[in-house]
């Protein structure tokens, strides 16, 4: 994200100066366009560089802001304390329907995405990814509509069961929920939200496995399974969890649909029953009837840094696994 | 181990596309044999044929008959996958897995037969492989390091030493050496040499005198043009097929007139 940039201005100028010697060598003014033309593209990629980066700094910098007021007021001092009692309930909530979501949406973008590149008649697998491609397309609130109308009641029988046989594990204690509108239906509702973006990148990575490998394989003796667990799953990793993470990010600050569906409530460990709450939801319900300037604002502004954070430790997460077999990637 | 190969009327299929046609041929147990010819003659796609590797491609496939010893390996109920653990293969290009380490590589093969092994049983099938591929010295003290750190000409013998390890019938190897400098070829050739000790190897070549030194028969496919399917011209010991081909068109090629 930082480097790309930086890293290319440094060694231009030497690289031209060097080469500035008077005299008559015939290679000295050979091509000027070409280096020109070097010269305007690597101006412009580290103009867009910089231009990621002074964003991020801006809204970096209006959160932090922003949210002084959640944390700090005059008469009392400084109140961590207190903020951070209302944002663990609403990050723990976050984090709880990001997971379901991204629990039950992985198995099957990589079952689909595989099915895709490897299973499927060539014809076939161009509808299919059609079809996966136009989930993208439903606007959040359209899904957050079916997921409080149909999917939440339809899903009441099941937590109705789930309560009856397992309520003895906490995750389905409590009241199950009459309407539906639990944190485990917001999860599913964001599972088949990020179905879409894991299942296309995984198909990217899926189909560039080389030929090379998925042979040697097979001429090992490999069924079609064992080859891909061999030659196409350890080629793809990075490229699997680069999109479980972007899945993951937009499980993580999805407003709309988690608004609509959930019923937001208390923290509770229990699925099935109504209550808990994320932090995209909060601030979407709550910022409405906050007064500008007010510590409520405040407040809402700094559960937004807490998700940004939250977001890029992620992201960061993300990219050292990725990096960490590095030296096994087939790069080299 | 090591069993012979005889194709009767062999007719090879990419679709509608008749790639190669009418092979009949018999390959002895233990020995070397070079299909030699230009390129788009078929050889490979015949060599590919002998493992059921041309399948992996759609509408891709064969007809008439492939004897590996007595047993026809197009039959019906027969398992690709069964065909390919007994006929292994070397590709042109080295294709260690760049995930696995050495030692997963040399193992790769032997664990899909799902059998359970302990750690010295392992230790075992890795030194003997490699051994098996002179690659031992050279790797010994590096098994952890990924594969795709060797040079080539290592990283081919590994895929051999790969290949070895599930101890085939047959091995086929498809221009082995034709991406690796002169000294790595000279390895692999004097590996294939010890190699024919006990099993049968067929070799595809676009270098003669590689065929030349290390097969005791060839094989010349040539094609008629372009669109017409590729056909086996002349079989029989490589000294005759160098220096006293019976076919004009063999005698052409091996002299260097065309390909």
């Amino acid at each position: 994200m930082t480097s790309p940039g930086e890293s290319h201005s440094p060694a231009k100028p030497t690289d031209q100066s060097g080469r500035q010697e008077p005299g008559t060598n015939a290679l000295t003014s050979a091509d000027s366009g070409g280096v020109m033309g070097d010269r305007v593209f690597s101006g412009v990629a580290l103009l867009s560089g910089v231009a990621i980066l002074v964003t991020l700094a801006f809204v970096a910098i209006f959160l932090s802001f922003n949210s002084v007021g959640a944390v700090y007021r005059e008469e009392e001092g400084l109140i961590l304390q207190q903020f951070l009692e209302y944002a663990y309930p609403l990050v723990i909530g976050t984090l709880i329907a990001s997971l379901i979501a991204l629990v039950l949406a992985t198995p099957v973008a990589v079952g689909v995405a595989l099915y895709i590149s490897h299973f499927s008649p060539p014809r076939l697998s161009k509808s299919i990814g059609y079809l996966i491609d136009l989930l993208a397309a439903i606007p959040s609130v359209v899904y957050g509509a079916w997921g409080m109308s149909f999917l939440g009641p339809a899903l009441v029988p099941v937590y109705g069961w789930l309560h009856q046989n397992l309520g003895f594990i906490p995750l389905f204690a409590g009241n199950p929920s009459q309407t539906g509108r639990t944190i485990f239906t917001a999860g599913v509702v964001l599972a088949v939200m990020i179905l879409p973006i894991i299942t296309s990148v995984c198909r990217e990575i899926f189909i560039q496995t080389p030929k090379l490998h998925e042979e040697a394989a097979l001429a090992l003796g490999a069924t079609r399974w064992e080859m891909i667990t061999m030659a196409v799953f350890p080629f793809a990793r990075a490229g699997i969890i680069s999109g479980v993470m972007l899945g993951l990010g937009r499980a993580l600050g999805e407003t709309m649909a988690v608004a609509l569906v959930l019923s937001p409530g208390l923290l509770t460990a229990s699925l099935i029953s109504s209550g808990n709450s994320t932090i995209p939801a909060e601030i979407a319900l709550g910022f409405p009837e906050a007064p500008p300037g007010s510590v409520r604002q405040a407040q809402l502004i700094a559960i937004g840094l807490v998700l940004f954070i939250i977001t890029l430790i992620v992201n960061m997460t993300a990219r050292w696994i990725v990096n960490r077999h590095k030296e096994f990637s087939g790069a080299n | 181990m090591s069993k012979s190969i005889t194709a009767k009327d062999l007719n090879v299929y990419y679709g509608d596309f008749l790639a190669v046609e009418g092979v009949n041929i018999e390959i002895a147990a233990r020995s070397v044999t070079a299909f030699i010819g230009p390129s788009g003659c078929g050889k490979t796609t015949f060599l590919r044929s002998l493992n059921r590797m041309h399948e992996v491609l759609p509408g891709a496939r064969v007809e008439g008959q492939l004897l590996l010893d007595d047993d026809n390996i197009y039959g019906p109920g027969v398992d690709p996958v069964t065909v390919r653990s007994m006929v292994g293969m070397v590709f042109q290009r080295p294709n260690p897995f760049p995930t696995m380490s050495i030692r997963e590589n040399v193992l790769a093969g032997y664990k899909l037969n799902g059998a359970r092994m302990s750690k010295s049983q392992a230790d075992d099938i890795v030194e003997g492989a490699l051994h098996g591929a002179n690659l031992w010295n050279e790797v010994k003290d590096r098994l952890d390091k990924p594969g795709s750190g060797l040079s080539g000409g290592q990283q081919q013998r590994l895929c051999i030493a790969r290949t070895v390890a599930v101890k085939p019938e047959v091995i086929l190897m498809d221009e082995p050496c034709s991406a690796l400098d002169p000294i790595s070829t000279l390895a692999i050739e004097d590996l294939i040499s010890e190699l024919q000790q006990e099993y049968t190897i067929v070799i595809v070549t676009h270098n003669m005198q590689q065929a030349a030194r290390v097969s005791q028969k060839t094989a010349f496919f040539n094609i008629a043009g372009t669109g017409k399917p590729g056909k086996m011209i002349e079989y029989a010991e490589t000294s005759t097929i160098f220096n006293n081909p019976s076919n004009q068109q063999t005698e052409r090629y091996v002299s260097g007139k065309f390909g």
